[in-house]
Formats: structure tokens, C-alpha cells, sequence
């Protein structure tokens, strides 16, 4: 080892430093707003003079909430499900054929991802409104599949382009039929991909807003929707503490999943097998 | 050296009729006939691009052919899907399924044919104890070293008594002394079993090594058919001279022709050769003479008749020596020859000047490309 001199060493501490600074600015909204949470006092200040799990008891207990979180479980697992089916159908077809018109299916696919929420939420409400749907969950639901489209698809997607084909091949060459390929070698292998897409559209479902705001009712609303009712009425900390249990929850998610397919399989950067 | 297994058209396991295939611009295969006899070990060697992996590719039916029939046991197989076949695949990579265990893996092409359970576990640890894996069911793939993965991929297309066994190249992710055991083990597996073989390889010296009878291919087109000792001794075209085994290509011009026999100038050096391939060739053309490094014999320089050289370079490969020699005959190239045990290493150091004899047997002529 050469000793290293006073400018390198300057050097790497600023480094560190820039590190430092963005990972706690990455982590900065979530912690104040945990902080705020345990605020003694009925009102969302920071830093708080007192502390207190008030807030969180209140939380658990309003009535919106509570019927948001249920609401939000409903329409996040049909949306998220169908969205899984109709995107590893949809990744499938642009994997394994060419077509005319190929790139267009793709664009229409991942459009969502460019076309606002907002746009997407008002749409469906027009067209809700005019077959008497509003008040329903299957348009909050039908909305929610076109917003976490594109994400299960890309997830899908990916998996199927890192699938060696010669698993695929060995299995016909030991006298599977293509149904039997797909049901035993095809969707095993899929299955973090499919999974970590599934997870992926859940959380994203889950945690949606503008769209949701256009297409929900007093009946459907979902957690986020009566979050932003709450507040529009009262300014104290359950919105943090609500934000807190959010964020535990999430976590909480994720690292079962991590337990039981890896985390790298679940956010697909690492190869599935 | 083993004698060709019998080939007669109504005992052929695998018949290529006419084939050809066709990838957007490029002719993978070229109106390609052959046929392969039951219980024969039939290698397809070429160099990468040459049509072999597509010929297995068909006869897997992983695709279908532009034109002409592929055929299996005498039944043309052309619209008939790759999972009604009954064939054994071994792939390059295995492709053993990592999600299943090395007895799942086994029982897969059992379960697919609705085989009773009881008849697959028995046929399953037979299938293991032929490959030598007893004791590794419970293990997933990931867990087994390279050399026995090839062995379950072995027993799984094995277990399904196929009617050919196809193998991809199975080899080329072993190392040097694993592959030469295996090697062994499959052949003998393959001829206890008397099961139809295409083998496809890159690899000259395996092909010379496992087969009963090899294709030598390029550029979509079967160049020679034969055993490996007929492709070795009388290469049919330049390509094929060349690619299979070492060899040294000499410019010389022809002197005379007979039926039979030709007589080639080197210089000052006449040698005769075989005429089958000179035919249209005149008096005094140019003519390439293909011999192999151990047909030259490297001798005094003052030795009549001989071709003078020099000696270049050495090099040591234990049971034989071989000597890179530069010579006036054979212009910028290097002469290759090969000198079995290791006199040669302090009989010939480089700088010696030696006299170089060509063993006429071992030549093969072709007009000059």
C-alpha cells in the first residue's frame, strides 16, 4: 500500500459525504414524517413538542380509513391479478411472434405510462357515467389494470427474454405437448417474474391517487382517496401516523417476498436462474 | 476404429431427403441428403454457420424444412411435432430444468408418455445407475458438477428409449480430461444400447474419435460422407483436407497423369499421388498437395531425393514433438511435421538443416484453388 496523500484522502471523504447526503435525502420525507406521527399535539408540526401513539389509535379507528384499506385490498388484488394475466398474455405474443403492427401493440401497451393518471381517471369516469357504472368497483377496478399494465408486461417481458429457449425445446423433445411446456417448465421458470410483476402492480395499485380520485365513489373510495378527504377537513398527525404504518407495511411486503423468492428475483435484476 | 454400422435405404433410422432451409438471405442448408443407419453414431462436423445445427434442429423438429422430407423409421416426419417424435435430446447447456430434482428431471419424458408410477421410479434409478449417478435423485441440478449434469441429461433422454438419440454439441462445456471419459462412456452406452446417434460437433478430433460415419459440412452442403479413417486418409476437396486434422498445403505443379497416379513437382522433388481428384487438371498446372505433419519424415539434409529445410521452432507435446520447418518449396508457410517420442527435440534443435520426405500415401492432390 502506498500511503495515500492529503488531497486523495479530501477527495474520498467528500465522496462519502455526497453519498451520505443523498441516501438521507432519499430517506428525509419519510422520516420527518414519521416523526410527526408520534406529535402529542393535534396538529402536523415539526419537530413535535410532545409524544404520543394517539394518533395512530385514531388512525385504525376512523371509519374511511378502515373502509379505504378494504376497499384498496379489493380493487388492488383483481386489478393487479388481471393485470398479470392480460400482460404475461400480451408479454407472450410480442416475445414469440412477429407480426405486422408489432411495435404498435407495444405502444399502445406501455401508453399509459405517458398519458396522465388524471386523463386516464376522467376518461373512465365519462365513459362510467354513461353506462352507469360510477358508483361500482369494476370501473375503479378496469382503471387501475390500465395504469399497472405497462409494469407487468415490462416485468413479464424481461423474464421471458432471459428464459433459455432450450428449456422449452427439451421439454417437447421429451414428448410434452406446448400446454404441458407452459404449465411445467414455462411458468415454474416465470414464476419471480411473474411474482415481482404481481407485487410490483399491487403496491402501485394500492398507492394510486389522481386516477383514483375521478373514478371512485363514497362506496369504493380507496385509502389514498380518503387520505386526501381527511385532510382536506383536519391537519392532525393521523395522516402521518397513517403514512408510517404505509411505509411499515410496504416494507413488511417486501421483505416476505425477499424471504421467500429473493429480492433480486423479485425486482428482477438478477437472472431467474 | 470401428467398422460402419450396415446401411441399406429400408434399415436407415433417420433419412434427410432433398432438404433445404432457408434463413431470410442466408442458405442454411443446401438440398441436403443423407441418411442414417439404425444403430449408427453419424457425426456432423463443420464450422460454425455450416447447416449442422439446423440439420439437427430438423430432425428434432425444432423447425421444418423450406423443401424436401425429413424421415424417421421410414415415415416422413415433416408435419409431425417435435413431442410426437420420440426422440432424445441432449443440448449444449443441458437444459436440465433447475426448478426439478435429477429424478424429476428423469421422470419428466416418463410422465409425459402417462408411464404408471412404480414403472418410473424403477426405470428412473436405472436410468441412473447407467450413467453412474446412483444416490444423486434428491439433488437439483445446481448442485451437481458439469461433467454430472451431462450424465442426468444423459439419463433423461435416454429413459425414454428413443429412436434417436440427437446431441448438441454435449461436450464443449467440459474440460479436456472430463471430455475424453465421457466421451468413452457415451459411445459405450450408445452401442450397448445399439441407438441411432447424430452427433453434431465443431471439434475435428472428436468427431474422428466417436464416429461410425461423419458428414463433413459447410456452407449448407454435405462436402464428404465416409468414416472418420476414409475422411482422414482421402479428404474428397480442399475444404475437407483441410479442416479435418493438421495439415500442410504444398504448391506444386503437375508433371504427368496416369489412370491412377499422378507425379507432382515440388522444386526439384518429384512425388507421386492418388489422380482421383486431378482429373481435369493439364500438364504443368498448378496443384495443391495436402499432407498430413506425420507423413513428413524428416531426415539429413544430404539425403537423396529430399527437400531441404530448416528448422524453425519445436514444440514439446510429451508423446510427440512438432517441428515448424522452413523450406524453399513450400514458400512464406511453415512446414508442420510430427515426430513421434522425443528424439526430435535434440536430434533437430531450430537452426538444424534437415531433409524432408514426403510419404506419398498420405498426400492429396487438388488443382490449385
Amino acid at each position: 500500500m502506498t500511503p495515500r496523500s492529503t488531497y486523495q484522502r479530501l477527495l474520498g471523504w467528500t465522496g462519502w459525504l455526497v453519498v451520505i447526503l443523498i441516501l438521507g435525502f432519499l430517506i428525509l420525507p419519510a422520516a420527518v414524517v414519521t416523526i410527526a406521527a408520534f406529535n402529542g399535539k393535534a396538529i402536523l408540526s415539526f419537530p413535535p413538542q410532545a409524544w404520543s401513539w394517539r394518533w395512530f389509535e385514531r388512525a385504525l379507528a376512523y371509519p374511511d380509513f378502515r373502509s379505504g384499506f378494504q376497499n384498496g385490498l379489493i380493487i388492488t388484488t383483481w386489478s393487479s391479478s388481471i393485470a398479470l394475466v392480460v400482460g404475461a398474455m400480451f408479454a407472450f405474443v410480442i416475445d414469440r411472434y412477429q407480426f405486422t403492427l408489432k411495435r404498435m401493440l407495444e405502444g399502445i401497451l406501455v401508453s399509459p405510462l405517458v398519458i396522465p393518471h388524471f386523463t386516464v381517471g376522467l376518461g373512465f369516469l365519462i365513459l362510467a357515467a354513461q353506462i352507469g357504472w360510477s358508483r361500482g368497483f369494476a370501473v375503479v377496478v378496469a382503471c387501475h389494470v390500465v395504469l399497472v399494465l405497462p409494469f407487468v408486461l415490462r416485468s413479464v417481458y424481461v423474464s421471458l427474454r432471459n428464459l433459455d429457449p432450450s428449456y422449452e425445446l427439451a421439454a417437447a423433445s421429451l414428448g410434452a405437448t406446448p400446454l404441458r411446456v407452459l404449465l411445467t417448465v414455462t411458468v415454474p421458470l416465470l414464476l419471480p417474474g411473474l411474482v415481482s410483476g404481481w407485487l410490483f402492480a399491487a403496491i402501485l395499485s394500492f398507492n394510486e391517487f389522481t386516477a383514483s380520485l375521478f373514478v371512485t365513489s363514497q362506496r369504493t373510495q380507496t385509502l389514498p382517496v380518503a387520505m386526501y378527504n381527511y385532510v382536506r377537513e383536519f391537519a392532525d398527525p393521523s395522516m402521518a401516523a397513517l403514512s408510517v404504518m404505509y411505509i411499515a407495511g410496504t416494507a413488511a411486503l417486501i421483505a416476505f417476498a425477499n424471504r421467500f423468492l429473493g429480492l433480486g428475483k423479485v425486482l428482477n435484476i438478477e437472472q431467474s436462474h | 476404429m470401428t467398422n460402419p454400422a450396415p446401411t441399406t435405404a429400408n434399415e436407415a433410422a433417420v433419412t434427410f431427403d432433398g432438404v433445404t432451409k432457408t434463413f431470410g438471405e442466408v442458405k442454411a442448408l443446401d438440398k441436403v441428403s443423407l441418411s442414417i443407419g439404425r444403430g449408427e453414431f453419424m457425426t456432423l462436423l463443420g464450422p460454425s454457420g455450416c447447416g449442422k445445427t439446423t440439420l439437427l434442429k430438423l430432425a428434432a423438429g425444432f423447425l421444418a424444412p423450406d423443401g424436401g422430407t425429413v424421415a424417421i423409421d421410414g415415415k416422413c416426419v415433416n408435419d409431425v411435432p417435435t413431442y410426437k417424435r420420440e426422440i432424445g435430446m441432449m443440448f449444449q447447456n443441458y437444459a436440465l430444468f433447475p426448478h426439478m430434482s435429477v429424478a424429476e428431471n428423469i421422470a419428466y419424458g416418463l410422465k409425459t408418455r402417462h408411464v404408471a408410477r412404480q414403472d418410473i421410479r424403477r426405470r428412473v434409478s436405472e436410468a441412473l445407475a447407467l450413467v453412474k449417478l446412483t444416490a444423486m435423485e434428491d439433488r437439483k441440478p445446481r448442485q451437481l458438477s458439469g461433467g454430472q449434469q451431462q450424465r442426468v441429461a444423459l439419463a433423461r433422454a435416454l429413459v425414454i428409449n428413443p429412436t434417436v438419440l440427437l446431441l448438441d454439441e454435449p461436450f464443449s462445456a467440459l474440460d479436456k480430461n472430463l471430455r475424453a471419459s465421457m466421451q468413452i462412456e457415451l459411445r459405450e452406452i450408445q452401442r450397448k444400447l445399439g441407438l441411432t446417434t447424430i452427433f453434431v460437433t465443431h471439434d475435428q478430433s472428436e468427431a474422428l474419435s466417436l464416429s461410425d460415419r461423419m458428414a463433413v459440412m459447410s456452407e449448407g452442403k454435405i462436402r464428404q460422407l465416409g468414416t472418420p479413417l476414409e475422411i482422414y486418409r482421402r479428404p474428397g476437396d480442399r475444404f475437407v483436407a483441410s479442416f479435418v486434422g493438421d495439415t500442410n498445403c504444398l504448391r506444386g505443379e503437375l508433371v504427368s497423369m496416369a489412370t491412377a497416379e499422378a507425379v507432382i513437382a515440388l522444386g526439384d522433388v518429384r512425388i507421386k499421388v492418388r489422380s482421383e481428384h486431378l482429373s481435369d487438371a493439364r500438364a504443368s498446372a498448378p496443384v495443391d498437395l495436402f499432407v498430413r505433419p506425420e507423413r513428413l519424415r524428416i531426415g539429413s539434409a544430404s539425403e537423396p531425393g529430399a527437400m531441404t529445410g530448416r528448422i524453425v521452432s519445436q514444440t514439446y507435446h510429451g508423446g510427440h514433438v512438432d517441428l515448424q520447418i522452413a523450406c524453399r518449396a513450400c514458400g512464406e508457410n511453415l512446414l508442420l511435421a510430427r515426430s513421434v517420442g522425443d528424439h526430435a527435440m535434440t536430434q533437430w534443435p531450430p537452426g538444424t538443416e534437415v531433409g524432408i520426405s514426403i510419404d506419398a500415401e498420405g498426400g492429396a492432390a487438388f488443382p490449385a484453388g
